[in-house]
């Protein structure tokens, strides 16, 4: 494996077909750099996407990948990283396929918290299908499909994270590329499940929540003196939903990959031309 | 006398109906006698009724029959729920000082051995062994020397200490002593032994133990009644292999965690019985269509919805052979007997790689909860062959290569099989999606490409019709101009019933059907036969469908659905009713 991979190694020859302007731009650029500058290389490399916008990901980028059933990226990713623990394993994923369609694995994805990054384009839209509401669209957000709004709080999936075990939640902004670039290096290089929500916006079906948004209203954590370390300075962060903060959030550094916790560590893709050794006293057990 | 016993423990479950039940036939087993067990239960961890039953004989016994011999009944209600299977001279054992059974009266032709299995359990150190006390009262009754039952007891309680064995061991002949000092009946049972080996499992176990011998490395699963088996006996073995089960949250993330590891390069299975196929079939598809290989178990119980979890039936055969939206290229191997559950996960790893596409497994309730003895050597690990398909590597990746150096996952080959490179493999990155692909593996909607990724998936199937076999298990009078055919578990039982049948002089060919698709070629057995009788356990007659379907032709169907599996020498007469009209015309 070279050393010197560039951050185009993790690029397909493919063209987006993302609308112009698209925050998914920048969120991919993001996870490729980050591939790159973390040491990564394309052959080691598995890239999981669900449906959505952001499951073109793996076409345009260049690694192993599946792009796969709506909902269900991060169980293949799992899937995959066990069975290689050598591979770098990187799931993408959108609003609506982490958050709804697939909430459930989002929650027992982190519990699990196998050595995998997770990167969720959220724009608080549906936007492949054409502007319906999605898990994180604000509650009076008209769409085609709640002309009066959702009636519902969006869902939090910063503060669902903390509450199921995560070690480690981030977010970033896709246009602030140099910072999104560094989130996502983290979240590879943190020893477990690496969450980054991202602000994707929608150019073309979110006109609230839109870059011109994100730029008054962000405010960077790396700036402050937020102590990632600290779980209760996360908790009050999460839970406030009135601010969008970005950077790393919560990180547990004590945090030990499932995998590793279970002795996981070979590549189960090696076995024997046969049964393997051993195997006779398998039945010996039964006498 | 006859040649089998068939023997019971009933009661509410959490009374460790299933534990003493698995004692006595570990004992039988031990003993040299072959063992074949079936158990009625239901779905809830305490009350309601259960029992475990073994049959037992020198010979092979392949069938539960309807003739029960000795009975533990542990409630009053056991009586009762076998009261069609007890016969003149059956042997009742019961604790008459248990508040469920001071009411019971014991038919008059039967005989009733009221033993206080409660005071004397506590007399060889605690209540808790008092169904051990009745076991010991039933190697008395069965002739079955009790030593036998020291070895199973040794096997079962040895982790919890020295003391408990012999306490067990103990109580065993505090039972056996009370049955002989108190009653003088004369039983007409003589339980000999043999110097025969032999090894006890059940299907699920079967399957667990083929996986691991097969190389799969990598388990997920969702618990589901009868399939949890498999989990179980893989948690913890697999390990030892170097591979992992994992519990998933649902089966939809089961079979996308098992995919995730295929693609991997592991051999990756799941299991689950009908509401988790349902789920997962949401992903038979991307499996299909990335041309991933991966073995997907389904151990049938009666359907549709949650049906009864605890019950017998063959329901799943159109939704393992057409289950899912589109058009989905599978293969399907239903195994036959508890050792073909072995056989059939072991080749369904081989098609699952050699043809990358997904493999059902299909077995069924009976298959998983029977224990049954087999000669070790009917598992001999040095048997089983391990085939990948067409796996490249560095040395050889070169050639699959399109001009511009990219790797080419659906590349369209002669026999329809492509290339695989698993991550980690130099110039090998690929994707694949569940959309339709261009060789790529990138998303086409060009109609020409269309074609080709269609008509190379179908040319992958064609090309196992022609190098697999896809044989029948052929028992029975190969000229007989009657014909049965049958799947899964109903081969046991049907063998038996050809010797029924034969000793009434009815000829029959049998032939038990493991492969659902690709399957057997039968219309020149059909053609031959007088009449053709498919006998499942559905209401529909799934097989029996395909079957007209395959050959053109009606065939008769003997379907039992009422949850519960056939038995010998009922679907010996079933068979007799069938042909009787056509012999009255003839």
């Amino acid at each position: 494996m070279s050393s010197d991979v560039r951050f185009i190694d993790f690029k397909s020859d493919k063209q987006p077909t993302w609308c112009p302007g698209c925050g998914d731009f920048g969120t991919m650029n993001g996870m490729m750099k980050g591939l790159a500058e973390t040491g990564n290389h394309p052959d080691d490399t598995f890239v999981v996407a669900g449906i959505g916008c952001s499951g073109k990901i793996g076409t345009y980028m260049h690694s192993y990948a599946l792009h796969g059933v709506h909902g269900r990226a991060l169980p293949v990713g799992i899937g995959a990283k066990l069975a290689n623990p050598e591979l770098e394993v990187m799931v993408a994923g959108g609003d609506g396929d982490g958050y709804s369609i697939g909430a459930g694995h989002f929650v027992h994805a982190v519990r699990r918290n196998v050595d995998m990054s997770y990167v969720v384009m959220d724009n608080r839209i549906y936007g492949l299908t054409k502007g319906q509401a999605s898990p994180t669209s604000r509650e009076d957000f008209e769409t085609a499909t709640s002309p009066e709004g959702t009636s519902m709080p969006p869902v939090n999936p910063l503060a669902l994270a903390l509450s199921a075990g995560a070690t480690f939640i981030a977010q970033s902004f896709s246009s602030d590329s140099q910072r999104h670039t560094e989130i996502v290096k983290e979240a590879i290089e943190h020893d477990g499940f690496g969450f980054v929500n991202v602000y994707s916006p929608c150019v073309t079906f979110n006109d609230v929540d839109t870059y011109d948004y994100f730029r008054d209203s962000i405010v960077d954590l790396g700036e402050t003196d937020h102590d990632r370390h600290d779980k209760d300075a996360a908790r009050e962060k999460v839970v406030e939903a009135d601010t969008e903060y970005t950077g790393v959030i919560y990180q547990d550094e004590n945090s030990v990959p499932w995998e590793k916790r279970e002795g996981v560590d070979e590549n189960m893709a090696d076995i024997p031309e046969g049964a393997p050794e051993g195997a006779m006293d398998l039945v010996r057990e039964f006498y | 006398m006859p040649e089998d016993l068939n023997w019971a423990i009933g009661g509410e479950a959490g009374d460790g109906i299933d534990s003493t039940g698995k004692i006595f036939a570990q004992a039988l087993s031990r003993a040299g006698r072959h063992v074949f067990t079936s158990k009625d239960f239901a779905s809830r961890i305490r009350g309601g009724y259960t029992a475990y039953k073994v049959r037992t004989s020198v010979d092979r016994v392949e069938s539960v029959v309807d003739r029960l011999d000795i009975l533990i009944a542990l409630t009053e209600r056991t009586i009762d729920e076998n009261m069609d299977e007890l016969h003149e001279g059956s042997v009742i054992i019961y604790d008459g000082e248990r508040t469920t059974m001071q009411d019971v009266e014991i038919p008059d032709e039967m005989i009733g051995l009221d033993v206080p299995l409660k005071g004397l359990a506590e007399d060889a150190g605690g209540a808790i062994m008092r169904n051990i006390v009745a076991l010991g009262v039933a190697c008395e009754v069965a002739d079955f020397p009790i030593e036998n039952l020291d070895s199973a007891l040794e096997k079962r309680f040895s982790d919890k200490g020295q003391s408990i064995v012999e306490n067990n061991c103990k109580a065993a002949r505090l039972g056996q002593e009370y049955a002989a000092e108190e009653y003088n009946h004369e039983y007409d049972y003589d339980l000999e032994t043999t110097d025969e080996d032999y090894v006890l499992l059940n299907g699920d176990q079967a399957i667990g133990m083929g996986a691991i011998a097969a190389g799969c490395r990598f388990y997920a699963g969702y618990p589901i009644t009868p399939a949890t088996d498999v989990m179980t006996y893989l948690t913890g073995r697999i390990d030892e292999f170097g591979g992992k089960v994992v519990q998933a949250e649902d089966e939809l993330a089961a079979i996308n965690l098992a995919l995730g590891a295929a693609r991997s390069g592991a051999r990756a299975m799941t299991a689950t019985s009908g509401p988790g196929i349902d789920l997962m079939t949401e992903t038979f598809g991307l499996v299909a269509t990335s041309e991933t290989p991966l073995v997907i178990c389904d151990v049938m119980r009666a359907g549709p919805s949650t049906g009864m979890p605890t019950k017998q039936e063959q329901g799943d055969l159109d939704m393992v052979l057409y289950g899912g939206h589109g058009e989905i290229d599978r293969f399907a191997v239903a195994p036959t007997t508890v050792a073909e559950c072995f056989w059939k996960t072991v080749e369904a790893f081989n098609l699952a790689e050699k043809y990358q596409i997904p493999v059902f497994l299909v077995s069924d309730l009976s298959l998983a909860v029977t224990e049954q003895t087999f000669p070790p050597e009917a598992f001999d690990m040095d048997e089983v062959e391990i085939e990948r398909g067409n796996v490249v590597d560095e040395t050889d990746i070169d050639s699959w290569l399109d001009e511009q150096g990219r790797f080419q996952p659906h590349f369209s080959t002669a026999d329809g099989i492509s290339p695989r490179a698993f991550p980690g493999t130099d110039d090998g990155a690929h994707m694949t999606t569940g959309l339709e692909h261009d060789a790529l593996g990138r998303r086409t909607e060009d109609t020409d490409v269309r074609l080709e990724q269609v008509e190379k998936r179908q040319q992958k199937v064609e090309t196992a019709k022609q190098r697999e076999d896809w044989e029948c298990r052929e028992y029975g009078d190969t000229d007989a101009e009657t014909l049965v055919i049958s799947w899964g578990s109903n081969e046991g039982p049907m063998r038996e019933a050809l010797d029924i049948l034969s000793e009434r002089e009815t000829d029959v060919r049998f032939l038990s059907v493991p492969y659902l698709f690709p399957r057997p070629d039968l219309s020149d057995a059909i053609e031959q036969a007088e009449t053709t009788i498919v006998v499942e356990c559905n209401a529909t007659g799934q097989l029996a469908d395909v079957i007209e379907h395959d050959v053109l032709e009606r065939v008769e169907r003997i379907n039992k659905y009422n949850g519960v599996r056939f038995k010998a020498d009922e679907l010996a007469n079933e068979i007799e009713a069938v042909l009787a009209p056509q012999e009255v015309q003839a």
